[in-house]
């Protein structure tokens, strides 16, 4: 790229490879409209939910699919639905709670009220009033309450996790997935039933691929983050891999914990803190769990909505909700197992002191890519590198590389097609 | 209102903790902010959605003064954030309970955040909950939950509230 000043009036990219990254990709409000349309509304799964957030029938919660208002609901049968929060007549984003029960769907304005599969029941004055024996009103007799339902998504559900698409030709849910990364899926929601621990909320003003890139950059969390490094939770010398799906859209950072301490890895380190000792040792109190079969922390990104956590003993999901081009909330949605002793989900909790907005490792993410996107808003005409591990794309059996975000790119140009 | 009457006394010291409190977390006068707490204190920062929910996680959660000072360890050492300041504005406390060794109480709290290029900004806003023993030598938490009306964290939540 040139280091022309001017600020170009089309998307660029005039790398051959995605080793360089325009920061116009994170500043074009057109492009982010473009990314919500191709990415989120078309041809993609996007996280919704854990079933256990419902688990009786009529209970329902609220979320959002990009920037579209979603409900996600149990209805009498059992089954999981998920409906668009706007209402077939005006158009009103009805559904004002974040969660409840409810026995139908209804939009107060002027009571259309739906079944929780979204299908309208009933209009009032449908029929019309009746005075001095005539009957006044009402709708067109070949009015079809069959054709003005709730817009009704596809679902796809697995090991406890629910799915969304506004897009009836997506391929199946697997498909998108793909073996190997889910492989990694089943690995962490294998079965067994969830359970609901809450949830941490954060608005991070920077644009959401950030988020994304953040998980799929393992060249950070060894130098930024002063926990893991000096702990070995995650850090150069640890055992680990780099893994993506055939597109390169979705990806799994995979890390077995080291002993920690100091060695030849730290000596160039300056987050590394020799001196550093818990008070409270109960912060790091690990317990090696049997389906881990190995790793202590997979990251995995599921393009472009959702970051499946295991660190230890803390699993979370990380749900992306974009608000334009420069702001993001990331919805944090803390579980545990059933069969989790009480001892375990003292554990879970305490280690999300790790995670979150206040997080003694999370913290510094949410900073460095709101300091990220005003670097990129001062001069869009400028762009990032992305050159660690060099400038190919492929799977790695070390954590120094940036191959997992070369490859994220590859697959946006195709899609965005730039 | 437990059995012991509540008297001008209490009231007036325990305003005078909570005032105490604000200007330590405000000075970032940590040390102060610690010794305020009993040993085995309990201290946490919870949505008001995980606490009505009855769902236990927080965004902060620690038991303990170990755990206390390693979070001023952790935001005066190892956490990389934009500074800011804090001022924190409680309301008059509202006592629940009264005992010889033991006072509950509830006080709302509104917190503004200003970064060093920046204007102060609603931060956190929220109550409250408390345990606070009477001890020789003094008030000491034994209990604080803060719990935010927020929706969302504005970013990162990087000092005590």
């Amino acid at each position: 790229m040139s280091n022309d000043t001017r600020i170009p009036l089309q998307p660029v990219w005039d790398q051959p490879d995605t080793s360089r990254i325009p920061f116009k990709v994170y500043t074009d409000e057109q492009t982010h409209q473009q990314e919500l349309e191709k990415l989120f509304y078309r041809n993609h799964w996007c996280y919704v939910g854990l079933e256990a957030e419902i688990p009786e029938p009529g209970d329902f919660k609220r979320t959002v699919i990009g920037e579209r208002s979603v409900i996600m609901v149990r209805d009498n049968e059992g089954m999981i639905n998920v409906v668009e929060n706007v209402c077939a007549h005006r158009g009103m984003r009805f559904c004002r709670k974040k969660h409840g029960n409810a026995k139908e769907l209804v939009c107060p304005y002027h009571q259309w009220n739906y079944d929780l599969k979204g299908n309208l029941q009933g209009v009032p004055f449908r029929r019309g009033v009746k005075q001095d024996g005539e009957v006044k009103g009402g709708m067109p007799k070949d009015f079809k309450p069959a054709e003005h339902g709730l817009t009704q998504l596809r679902v796809a559900q697995r090991g406890g996790v629910v799915f969304a698409s506004f897009d009836e030709n997506v391929e199946p849910f697997e498909e998108f997935i793909g073996p190997q990364m889910l492989h990694y899926f089943d690995r962490l929601f294998n079965g067994r039933k969830l359970k609901l621990l809450g949830y941490n909320k954060q608005r991070i003003p920077g644009n959401w691929k950030l988020m994304q890139e953040n998980i799929k950059d393992p060249y950070h969390p060894g130098l930024l983050h002063t926990w893991f490094v000096t702990f070995g939770l995650w850090r150069a010398d640890n055992r680990s891999e780099l893994k993506m799906d055939e597109h390169h859209r979705h990806a799994a950072m995979i890390s077995t914990r080291g002993q920690g301490g100091k060695n030849a890895q730290t000596t160039n380190v300056s987050s590394f803190k020799e001196e550093m000792k818990l008070n409270d040792p109960r912060f790091l109190d690990v317990e090696v769990e049997p389906w881990w079969n190995g790793p202590t922390a997979v990251m995995m990104t599921v393009f472009p909505s959702v970051i499946l956590q295991q660190q230890v003993n803390s699993v979370s999901t990380r749900h992306i909700q974009p608000n334009g081009h420069d702001s993001f909330d990331f919805v944090w949605t803390h579980f545990g197992f059933e069969d989790d002793t009480p001892e375990m989900t003292e554990r879970r909790l305490r280690q999300a002191n790790l995670f979150g907005p206040a997080g003694f490792v999370s913290a510094d993410d949410g900073e460095v890519i709101e300091f990220s996107q005003e670097g990129f808003e001062q001069k869009p005409f400028h762009r990032s590198l992305a050159e660690l591990g060099g400038r190919e794309i492929e799977e790695t059996d070390h954590m120094v590389s940036e191959t997992l975000i070369r490859g994220m790119y590859e697959y946006w140009r195709k899609q965005m097609e730039v | 209102m437990n059995s012991t009457t509540m008297n001008m006394e209490i009231y007036l010291q325990l305003t005078q903790f909570y005032q105490d409190y604000a200007a330590a977390v405000d000075a970032a006068d940590w040390d102060s902010w610690i010794e305020m707490f009993a040993d085995d204190c309990t201290y946490r920062i919870q949505s008001r959605e995980n606490h009505e929910r009855n769902l236990p996680m927080a965004a902060l959660s620690l038991d303990g003064k170990g755990m206390l000072k390693d979070r001023i360890y952790g935001i005066t050492e190892t956490i990389f954030h934009d500074p800011y300041m804090q001022n924190h504005v409680i309301a008059a406390p509202r006592i629940l309970g009264l005992s010889p060794d033991l006072i509950e109480a509830q006080a709302n709290y509104a917190v503004f955040r200003t970064k060093n290029d920046g204007i102060a900004q609603v931060f956190n806003v929220g109550r409250y909950i408390d345990r606070i023993r009477q001890t020789a030598d003094g008030l000491r938490i034994e209990s604080r939950i803060c719990v935010f009306d927020n929706d969302m964290i504005l970013n990162s939540l990087i000092y005590p509230i």
